[in-house]
């Protein structure tokens, strides 16, 4: 069989490459779902009903059901809530958030990108760094503390978020950032799933 | 008695009431985006119901999830439970979870350091 390449105009070769390589990249990192764009309380909803089903369907526990499920809610939630703007986005527009979910041999990586604020950036990042650097009875204590004693924001978090996603996740919480334009960062988390 | 029934969505749990057991049930899901909203009429509820003649309370937790935006609002609804019990009332807590659910346990168990209230754990096949 020859190699078939039909296009209705040469020219538009390099797009459809394009958009190949970045099918391919994501078929060979075995992204199992890819959102880049608004996130909204209807897509947040559709994803985790489209989660919850790919995993009924591969057939797995319940526990790392509940784990994916829990964890998905708190990462799409502060996706939903925390974040700022890149400097070419319109003020009426929401700023845009990639969600990818991979599976691996040993279990599931839920990875997200935002951009912050880049005088939130050291807080943020002295908050992991923190939560990296405790066991996970130290996790659980952090928890317990901020939940008794922490103060609750307005959306309600109080804070608690990326410490309950590293006590359901259990494992180091893997992120960074990288500066963009004035004063935002693009902040990407990767949280694994066993 | 004034009763409170709230139906479960998705995101919400249901929220009933039953005079005749006193006791208040919370069942399903928990993930509303602004919990505050969601809890603010239970929370006003175990406010009345403090000052009620109503000599005992049993809340029943049957969560299957729970958000942090949640477990905020639940420690309101434990500390108002505390409240209660310093009427004089008598106050139960029973929390329930699944059998492989460490993690829902492991709520529970939070809760119970954190308040001055005797939880019942109890494992069930399913929430």
């Amino acid at each position: 069989m020859t190699d078939l390449v039909y296009l209705s105009k040469l020219k538009t070769l390099t797009e459809i490459h394009e958009i190949f390589d970045l099918y391919d990249s994501m078929e060979r990192k075995n992204i199992m779902l890819s959102f880049k764009g608004e996130m909204s309380t209807e897509l947040l909803t559709s994803i985790l009903q489209i989660i919850e089903n790919k995993l009924d369907r591969f057939g797995e526990t319940s526990r790392v059901k509940k784990r994916m499920f829990n964890i998905m809610v708190e990462c799409l939630q502060n996706l939903h809530h925390h974040i700022a703007k890149p400097d070419s986005c319109d003020e009426k527009d929401t700023p845009s958030v990639i969600v990818m979910v991979a599976k691996n041999v040993t279990g599931y990586s839920i990875i997200t990108g935002n951009f912050v604020e880049g005088n939130e950036v050291s807080q943020l990042q002295n908050r992991l760094e923190e939560i990296n650097s405790m066991n996970k009875d130290e996790i659980k204590e952090l928890y317990k503390s901020v939940l008794a004693n922490g103060e609750m924001s307005e959306k309600g978090g109080g804070g608690l978020g990326m410490i309950d996603i590293a006590r359901k996740s259990g494992e180091k919480l893997d992120f960074g950032f990288i500066p963009f334009g004035e004063n935002k960062s693009f902040f990407s988390l990767n949280v694994k799933v066993k | 008695m004034n009763s409170i029934s709230i139906e479960g969505t998705p995101k919400t749990p249901t929220v009933k009431f039953d005079d005749q057991s006193s006791t208040l049930v919370i069942r399903g899901r928990s993930i509303p985006e602004n919990s505050i909203d969601f809890y603010k009429p239970l929370i006003d509820w175990l406010e009345s119901y403090a000052g009620n003649s109503e000599p005992a309370l049993i809340l029943n937790m049957e969560l299957e999830y729970f958000n942090t935006s949640s477990s905020k609002c639940i420690l309101d609804v434990f500390k108002k439970m505390e409240g209660i019990a310093k009427k004089g009332k008598e106050v139960s807590v029973k929390w329930y979870y699944e059998e492989d659910d460490e993690d829902m346990l492991e709520a529970g168990e939070d809760y119970d350091a954190i308040i001055d209230i005797d939880f019942e754990m109890i494992k069930v096949e399913e929430v």
